[in-house]
């Protein structure tokens, strides 16, 4: 059961006070897109053996959306982070690029 | 004719430590900026109390303004004159970009004391209520079981418990059946 | 026979007697004892019949790892099957029965399989009942089901009559296992400041070390083990816990504690389970070892006992379990064995060492003391059946020819040791062979990682594979000082407390015994012994070509019996490497998983049960809906009043009268489920606009507008009438249900997506106490209240017209109303505050006494929206239905931009004139039509089934109306008013339905707007 410290409150919260959120950083389509970005924001999903970034909800505590960087397959967190950007902080990145140098993520290195 | 009345009625139970309803309780969310002096002045007249600290509660005489998130707090004052405040601060933000609503009924509330009380809520919150961990003035919205609930400790080692008015049956039960007298852990 | 010693028992205490009772027999124990060494102090040897052969069996181990003595603990509302009877503290009046044996343990009719055994192989189940198939479910498994299977499940009928509950604990160091070497990696890494729980799952500390012997820091380890408790005791950041097993180890230092509160002492109050949620920053397990069987024919025999619990046993109880021992063994440790049954008075009438050079100084002792010590000798045979009668002995470099048969009441083995590796491992820690020892054992350069990324679980001695007592303190000094240090505090480097024990030579692996051991003597060496699985079973699955460890476990079960292969595993996987020309670690192990032993399931429950299972959600007039007759219905959590029945009324008939009399005169709905949702800032407008299908922003202060919303893939998710306070302040209602849901939803655009959009959101549905007026006398009853009250807000059509609201009082209480409705009658809802819910509740029935009022529920609800044709979220959509599916295109902006949903709709399955779209549906002959039935018209698809044109979302039968009436999906359905389609029903009846209008009663909506 994963511990994961809300970047809005500052709890290291269990699992049982988080929800998860799916992955992170999507990039909305609306009217006018194209039926192939509008299929991929919809549909389209990393599953990533390795380095992934998500979306948790401190649902059980301060209600705030927040972005977590771990790996899948040890379960390591490098990190969290606001819900307000579009993309990893370069803190985040930096620290990733530390313990796991050749990672990639989408069109992130 | 308005006769309010709180949630669980006066509940009590006592056991490894004392459950009780504790009434009608005024109680106000407010969103807002959290930095801003406007803000923290209207929160000051409102309650008499200060914005606190992420994590916190700060308590006056006659109420107390508890830490919800980066933008929302929640204020306590008497019962009776929670509809006053919330003129009055809607007053005192205009212009600011600010939401105050009267939540008192909208909640149960308890007060959890005495030598036990800290090992109930472990029983049934996944949040370490060691002497060390967790001290007075200290304020954390967490699980409760199975439902969502917020609690304090105050300077004479009495926790205040806020939940969900629906839940509120629900929660003294909780309460009660992790303060049964012979499940002492003997560890707080 | 087995009996109590004269001497010995150091945890029994003489002089405290308690009687139990075994499959109804009177039997009699000391305090102290467990239900096994009362058992063999009885002359109960035998305890259980195994599975799959009804053979007999015995005890073999004293411990968690025993794999027969499984019984029926209690009776009644505490009855408990599968209970080990080493791990069951004796109490007077248990009450134990032996289970998988019918008519009784000693005469078993299902122990003609034994003598079918060779029948009866690996895989014997797969192979032959899978032909031929119809057999299976009415021959096959019925008569298995019969058969197999350990205990019996406790009544249905009864509630378990004790309590659980769970409790969160936070630890920089766990130490699981008090032995000697938990108890010194406990006290180092105390030393440190670090906050250290140390759990043991006995109700007494040390381990095996007392019975063992040695000495530590010149103490007897007994004494040592006090001194260091004592320590332990006195420092206030440590925590100890008895009867307290670590259960599991799982993701960033979440671990599972089993404490066992009352199982010793039922009924004495209080939980009998608690479960310790544990968070550590660093684990140690100290779990210490298992001891290995020896693989020889007749291994299974009442009587044949691991070495070390046949001492444990004589030293820890003061009983034996023969009175003639043969001891058979590949290393040294079970000469102690010899010696301590020799000090008890017992006839050690060999020991046979499987290797040629023997032992080491222990071996000495045990010559010094006069008994036969034979090296390179081994069991060939045990005698007996229901008890060891003798013992063939053979070389063990043969095939089994017997040199020589002695007679013996019991036999010891012990085949080596094997790490108690669980908890290092359920979390991912990898395991190392160790030639030398021949076992699994840590890895310590692959240990669980944890949330930095770095290893958060050590093992501490002869869980690390530690041999013997100064190796395991050196270990458990090292991994004291590694886990506070890791744990972020400063150890005192020292050095392990000085331990002196015999020199030991060297085991040596023996996974067959004798070596060449020939076949009928395979077909009798038991591997598994609750699950019936032999020597012979994993080399025939080998040569069927199971290679994997993970094939042959499920295909033999070997491994898969409650004791989860504790004894088995290395043995099992030994002959399996052995079979294949494989190394062993290139076979490997199978998965270790939590719990390392079985768990209640009420402890895993914990407080959840009875009134509180789970939240019930009451508003603030439950109490009144309960004693006024109120039927409930589930929504959610909440509960709600289905109908109001009054006596000598069925729950049909309540529901009509409330439907007539709504219509005819006032009902009274509590309404306080509905969400409320206050959105209030600069662009809240703007943010409204997005989430709803409909434009808000335009709606003028002081009116109603009902809205949907759909997902960004846009299908329908909920509905509700938003009604603007002032400028910029809108409150939302939701359905029951999606309060929290809908609140999220919006929180999460605001946080995640327009992040700069200012706007707040509050969830204000459980502030207020919400009544629904509806009926023909809802506005007079509303005057009364005023009247009353002397004064109050004007309620007049004029004054708050349709799809209006207004706040005031009503009553003398605080108020706000919505001239809204659901239903089509004149209908108000008034807010009022949760704590004025009731009294105001109670108000309007008291003053409409005289207009008819009578409350109604939610099935009345349902029907009178039905009646209207008005949809309902859950019932009309599913997740899959979007609003031009309902007809509701008039809610779907053309102006606005964009909103949620709104690019979906254009996708091409969405834009399909071929979906199937909302009509009404009456039945031809006036009948209800079943809820859900689907609709069949021309041809077959590709499976051969009838094609479906459409389905029934609602149904019901209307008291206004006198008839059936439903609303459904149908393909082209509002093209095809008139057309008579069919629904065939699960019952095998075709239903006959005519799609017409929706809105069955009052089409022009004159009623709602008086």
């Amino acid at each position: 059961m994963l511990i994961l410290e809300c970047p809005y409150c500052g709890v290291k919260a269990e699992e049982t006070e988080l929800a998860a959120g799916g992955e992170a950083h999507l990039k909305r389509f609306g009217p006018g897109s194209s039926d192939e970005e509008f299929h991929d924001y919809l549909f389209m999903r990393e599953n990533p053996k390795g380095v992934h970034f998500e979306r948790w909800r401190h649902a059980n505590g301060c209600g705030k959306w927040f972005h977590a960087a771990r790996c899948t397959m040890t379960l390591e967190v490098f990190g969290t982070y606001s819900a307000q950007t579009t993309e990893p902080p370069k803190e985040i990145q930096d620290k990733i690029s530390e313990k796991r140098p050749n990672w990639t993520w989408r069109d992130v290195k | 004719m308005s006769d309010p009345v709180s949630a669980m009625n006066g509940a009590k139970f006592s056991g490894l430590a004392q459950v009780e309803d504790s009434g009608l309780q005024g109680m106000i969310t407010l969103r807002g900026d959290l930095a801003s002096d406007t803000l923290k002045a209207a929160v000051k007249a409102a309650t008499g109390a200060d914005v606190p600290a992420s994590g916190h509660v700060s308590l006056s005489a006659e109420g107390g303004v508890a830490w919800m998130s980066p933008d929302e707090l929640l204020l306590l004052v008497p019962y009776e004159v929670v509809d006053a405040k919330v003129v009055d601060l809607a007053e005192a933000l205009k212009g600011e970009h600010a939401l105050a609503v009267n939540v008192s009924d909208a909640r149960g509330v308890f007060r959890l004391s005495g030598d036990g009380a800290r090992e109930v809520l472990a029983k049934i919150c996944p949040v370490d209520m060691s002497a060390e961990a967790f001290k007075p003035g200290q304020f954390r919205r967490t699980r409760m079981a199975q439902v969502a609930a917020a609690f304090w400790l105050d300077d004479d080692g009495a926790f205040h418990i806020v939940c969900f008015r629906s839940v509120a049956a629900y929660v003294f039960n909780l309460l009660s059946v992790s303060a049964h007298p012979q499940s002492k852990v003997g560890v707080y | 026979m087995s009996t109590r010693l004269a001497k010995n028992g150091r945890l029994i205490d003489r002089s405290k007697q308690i009687e139990f009772t075994f499959n109804g027999k009177r039997m009699k124990g000391y305090a102290g004892d467990t239900l096994a060494s009362a058992l063999l102090a009885n002359d109960q040897m035998m305890v259980g019949r195994s599975f799959k052969y009804h053979r007999p069996r015995g005890l073999v181990a004293a411990g968690p790892e025993e794999p027969n003595a499984l019984v029926g603990l209690g009776t009644g509302d505490r009855f408990e099957p599968n209970q080990r009877a080493t791990t069951t503290e004796l109490f007077s009046g248990l009450s134990a029965q032996s289970q998988n044996h019918w008519p009784s343990l000693d005469f078993d009719v299902l122990a003609i399989n034994n003598k079918l055994g060779r029948f009866l192989t690996a895989g014997f189940y797969y192979k032959m009942f899978i032909h031929p198939r119809p057999l299976w479910k009415h021959v096959y498994e019925p008569i298995i089901r019969q058969s197999a299977g350990l205990g019996k499940a406790p009544d249905k009928e009864l509630k378990d009559a004790d309590t659980y509950e769970h409790f969160y604990f936070f630890a920089d160091v766990l130490v699981i296992g008090g032995g000697v070497a938990g108890l010194q990696a406990a006290k180092v890494a105390a030393q440190s400041g670090a906050k250290v729980l140390l759990l043991e799952q006995h109700n007494y500390w040390g381990g095996r070390a007392p019975v063992d012997g040695g000495t530590i820091e010149g103490m007897e380890p007994g004494a040592w083990v006090e001194k260091t408790l004592e320590e332990l005791r006195g420092m206030d950041n440590v925590t100890l816990r008895d009867r307290c097993m670590g259960a599991g180890v799982y993701d960033h230092g979440y671990a599972l504690g089993y404490e066992r509160l009352t199982d010793h002492a039922p009924g004495q109050g209080g939980p009998r389970h608690r479960l310790w949620r544990i968070r550590a920053s660093q684990i140690v397990t100290a779990t210490g070892a298992i001891e290995r069987p020896l693989s020889f024919a007749g291994n299974d025999i009442p009587g044949v006992m691991l070495a070390a619990s046949m001492r444990d046993y004589a030293v820890n109880w003061g009983v034996t379990p023969g009175q003639k021992v043969v001891v058979a063994t590949n290393n040294d440790d079970a000469y102690r064995t010899a010696i301590a049954m020799h000090g008890a008075g017992v006839e050690v009438v060999r020991v046979l060492d499987t290797r040629d050079s023997g032992g080491g100084s222990l071996m000495e002792e045990v010559r010094a003391l006069g008994i036969r010590v034979e090296c390179g000798r081994a069991i060939a045979k045990v005698k007996g059946s229901k008890r060891v009668t003798g013992v063939a002995i053979c070389a063990q470099n043969g095939e089994g020819g017997a040199q020589e048969e002695v007679e013996a009441d019991a036999v010891a083995m012990s085949g080596g040791w094997s790490p108690v590796v669980h908890l290092w491992s359920h979390c991912g820690g990898k395991l190392i062979w160790d030639e030398a020892h021949a076992n699994f054992r840590p890895d310590p350069e692959r240990p669980p990682l944890g949330a930095d990324g770095n290893g958060f679980v050590i093992a501490a001695g002869a869980a690390n594979g530690a041999a013997g007592l100064a190796d395991a303190l050196h270990d458990a000094q090292t991994a004291g000082e590694a886990a506070a240090n890791a744990a972020g505090f400063t150890p005192k480097v020292g050095d392990a407390p000085a331990a002196e024990a015999p020199e030991e030579n060297a085991m040596e692996a023996v996974w067959l015994m004798p070596a060449k051991a020939d076949i009928k003597l395979r077909m009798k060496t038991w591997l598994d012994y609750q699950n019936d699985v032999k020597v012979s079973d994993v080399q025939l699955a080998a040569r069927e070509g199971f290679e994997s460890v993970e094939h042959t476990k499920r295909y033999t079960t070997l491994g898969m019996a409650t004791d989860q292969g504790k004894l088995s595993n290395i043995n099992g996987l030994a002959i399996l490497a052995d079979s294949l020309g494989s190394e062993i670690p290139q076979v490997g192990t199978t998965t270790f998983r939590p719990p390392y032993h079985p768990i209640s399931m009420g402890a895993i429950g914990g407080e959840a049960r009875g009134e509180i299972f789970q939240p019930l959600r009451k508003t603030p007039m439950y109490d009144w809906h309960d004693s006024n007759g109120a039927d409930w219905e589930p929504v959610g959590q909440w509960r709600r009043p289905f109908a109001y029945v009054r006596s000598g009324e069925s729950l049909h008939d309540a529901v009509n009268r409330e439907v007539k009399n709504t219509r005819d005169n006032l009902g009274l709905l509590d309404a306080s489920t509905l969400g409320k949702l206050v959105v209030k800032g600069p662009d809240a407008g703007k943010f409204l606009d997005m989430m709803y299908t409909n434009m808000m922003s335009t709606l003028k202060p002081g009116k109603c507008r009902y809205g949907l919303m759909c997902s960004e893939n846009g299908f329908l998710i909920d509905d509700g009438v938003v009604a603007r306070i002032d400028e910029d302040t809108w409150l939302c209602h939701t359905t029951t249900g999606g309060a929290e849901r809908i609140h999220g939803h919006m929180e999460e655009w605001l946080q995640t997506e327009w992040w700069d959009w200012k706007v707040y959101v509050a969830n204000v549905t459980e502030q207020l106490a919400q009544v629904a007026v509806v009926g023909p006398n809802a506005r007079k009853v509303l005057e009364k209240l005023n009247e009353k009250a002397g004064g109050g807000m004007d309620l007049s059509k004029e004054a708050l017209p349709f799809m209006e609201w207004r706040d005031g009082e009503i009553g003398g209480f605080k108020a706000r109303a919505y001239r809204i409705s659901f239903s089509g009658e004149l209908s108000y809802e008034i807010a009022v505050a949760a704590s004025d819910g009731l009294a105001f509740w109670t108000a309007l029935m008291e003053a409409g006494q005289e207009f008819g009022v009578m409350p109604y529920g939610t099935e009345c609800l349902h029907i009178l929206r039905a009646e209207k044709g008005f949809i309902m979220i859950g019932d009309e959509t599913d997740g899959t239905v979007i609003p031009q599916d309902l007809g509701l295109n008039w809610a779907l902006s053309k102006k606005k931009e964009d909103f949620l949903g709104k690019r979906a709709h254009s996708r091409s399955h969405m834009a399909d004139p071929d979906r199937w779209q909302l009509v009404g549906l009456e039945t031809v002959d006036g009948s209800v039509l079943p809820d859900g039935a689907y609709a069949v018209g021309n041809g077959v698809n590709a499976n051969g089934q009838k094609n479906t044109i459409g389905r029934v979302t609602s149904t019901y039968y209307s008291s206004n109306l006198g008839r059936g009436i439903a609303m459904g999906l149908v393909k082209h359905g509002p093209s095809r008013m008139g057309e008579v389609i069919e629904f065939p029903g699960t019952d095998g009846k075709i239903y006959k339905a005519k799609i017409v209008d929706q809105v069955f009663y009052d089409k022009e909506g004159e009623k709602q707007n008086v």
